[in-house]
């Protein structure tokens, strides 16, 4: 599990985060929505302990997967996934090809990253995170370059890794994902939490937060105003 | 890397055997004081320089990067120009690598200090440029004020770089900060690797930014000051070595630390070889420096990576 407790964050003067208490347990998939400059992956950082002046968890334990996840060099799919490793300080190859396989780059594994599509690398840096075998994954946008059957691929996945019981906290914009895949729909709103729910029962404080109505011809979702 | 090892053991063998004295083992004399330390501080020299380069690269994410940028190797070489210039060099022979390596130590601190509590890759640049220029500022000025024109020649030919006429004693001093800055750049290779995918991952892999950037600027200051205190401007080495080892070693950080220190040493002993047998078989009536030449060989390169870039 990763918690926070009264957590406020400033940066530059401006304060993001309002006394936010948060918790996500072993077992469960929990998404995060809110408008942009909610406080969503301002509060995915605070957790892992990337902002100045919090707590950093133990890097084995806690993973976590950038919003706009780009490699400077020219990498193999493989480099990339092997950095997961880093944080044990070995380079066993089991937990990097098990990694390469759930992320479903296996046949990529000696391709460069910059010949992959934007969904491929997203996948690949998916495999950096699986192949820490961390307790926790804090995921910013983890489907954001994917179509349609990638990101539910993605989804579907996550929602394997949490039965197994590991935490798994993911930001998501696309709230039908949240919807279909999630155990919980956290709802941000200019850094604090509105909603904290079934992501069917938060649905509606998700809609007043975005200013949109909600839906309910066959699936659940949001309509415009 | 076998290949790059062999070809570093046949180069310094002939860097022992070929020489203004002929081909062959030349006579103790020639091989204690001139052969041996020569070819040991191209050695020395080749492998900080390739290991700072790499790291430097590695640690900016930009393979741009050389270690004469951060400033050190001016401050070492003004350093030097100062013992120079009071006559230090002249009446105690272990001044000048000394006050070279005093100049690495006070660059080096001034860096860590100019680029602020947690230096960031454009801190680091920044405070490196800043360096460079009042170094170099302060050469000139030190060159202007040269006491007579032999002094200007012997400093301005020392700035030019070269391993020749150094003795066991520069290669005795060098060697222990050289050898630490490399040991200490390659240690840092998780760190570099971390960087690769950004600060944010590189904090949440468990190695922040501002630790290995520290390290780098260290072990630079250590290896390529060193390097600058000891054999003057030799440049491009840092830049050229770890680029030309990209398309065969692949392009992780970490995993060009170890052959940037033997490619390092192979080009400059290479170097020195055509320095020396250009001095044999062309009209010369000197060594050409070797500071001309690894920047002789390192311009073109330089005008291969900007088309390819431009491309």
């Amino acid at each position: 599990m990763i918690a926070a407790r009264g957590l406020s964050v400033e940066l530059g003067g401006c304060r993001i985060l309002d006394g936010i208490d948060f918790a996500a347990h072993g077992g469960c998939l929990t998404a995060l929505a809110g408008p942009n400059g909610a406080g969503k992956s301002t509060l995915l950082k605070a957790l892992c302990g990337i902002l100045p002046g919090l707590m950093k968890p133990d890097p084995r334990r806690v993973a976590y997967l950038a919003q706009d996840p780009r490699a400077a060099w020219r990498l193999t799919v493989e480099e990339v996934a092997f950095l997961g490793r880093i944080p044990h300080g070995d380079r066993k190859r089991d937990p990097v090809e098990r990694a390469l396989a759930e992320a479903g780059v296996a046949k990529l594994a000696s391709q460069r990253i910059d010949r992959l599509s934007g969904g491929e690398v997203r996948r690949a840096m998916l495999a950096r995170v699986f192949a820490t075998e961390p307790e926790v994954m804090l995921l910013d946008e983890p489907t954001a370059d994917l179509d349609p059957r990638a990101a539910f691929a993605v989804m579907g996945l996550l929602r394997a890794v949490a039965a197994s019981g590991r935490t798994v906290v993911v930001v998501l914009h696309a709230i039908e994902l949240a919807l279909r895949y999630a155990d919980r729909l956290v709802v941000l709103d200019r850094g604090r939490i509105v909603a904290d729910a079934a992501p069917l029962v938060a649905l509606p404080a998700a809609a007043a937060a975005f200013g949109l109505r909600f839906g309910e011809d066959g699936l659940p979702h949001l309509l415009p105003e | 890397m076998r290949f790059l090892v062999l070809l570093l053991g046949l180069l310094f063998v002939a860097s022992l055997m070929i020489g203004a004295a002929g081909v062959g083992l030349p006579a103790p004399v020639i091989f204690w004081q001139l052969r041996l330390p020569r070819g040991l501080l191209a050695l020395l020299v080749g492998g900080g320089l390739g290991a700072s380069g790499a790291a430097l690269q590695g640690a900016l994410r930009n393979p741009l990067a050389d270690p004469g940028l951060l400033g050190i190797s001016g401050t070492a070489a003004l350093g030097a120009a100062i013992a120079f210039y009071w006559g230090l060099a002249a009446a105690f022979a272990p001044a000048l690598p000394l006050a070279g390596l005093l100049g690495a130590g006070v660059g080096a601190i001034a860096l860590l200090v100019f680029a602020g509590r947690a230096p960031t890759g454009p801190s680091l640049i920044l405070a490196g440029i800043g360096l460079s220029a009042a170094a170099a500022a302060l050469l000139a000025f030190a060159l202007a004020l040269a006491p007579n024109p032999y002094a200007l020649a012997e400093l301005t030919f020392w700035l030019l770089g070269g391993v020749a006429d150094r003795t066991l004693l520069d290669c005795a001093l060098a060697a222990p900060p050289i050898l630490l800055g490399i040991a200490l750049l390659i240690s840092i290779g998780p760190g570099l690797d971390a960087l690769s995918l950004g600060e944010e991952t590189a904090a949440s892999i468990g190695i922040p930014a501002e630790k290995t950037l520290r390290r780098v600027a260290l072990g630079t200051a250590l290896a390529a000051g060193a390097a600058a205190a000891v054999a003057g401007g030799v440049g491009f080495v840092g830049l050229a070595v770890p680029n030309l080892l990209r398309p065969w070693f692949g392009e992780r950080p970490a995993a060009l630390l170890l052959p940037s220190v033997v490619a390092g040493a192979v080009l400059l002993l290479a170097a020195d070889m055509l320095v020396r047998i250009g001095v044999l078989v062309l009209p010369l009536n000197a060594e050409p420096p070797l500071g001309v030449l690894t920047a002789l060989l390192g311009a073109p390169l330089l005008v291969v990576i900007a088309r390819r870039m431009g491309r």
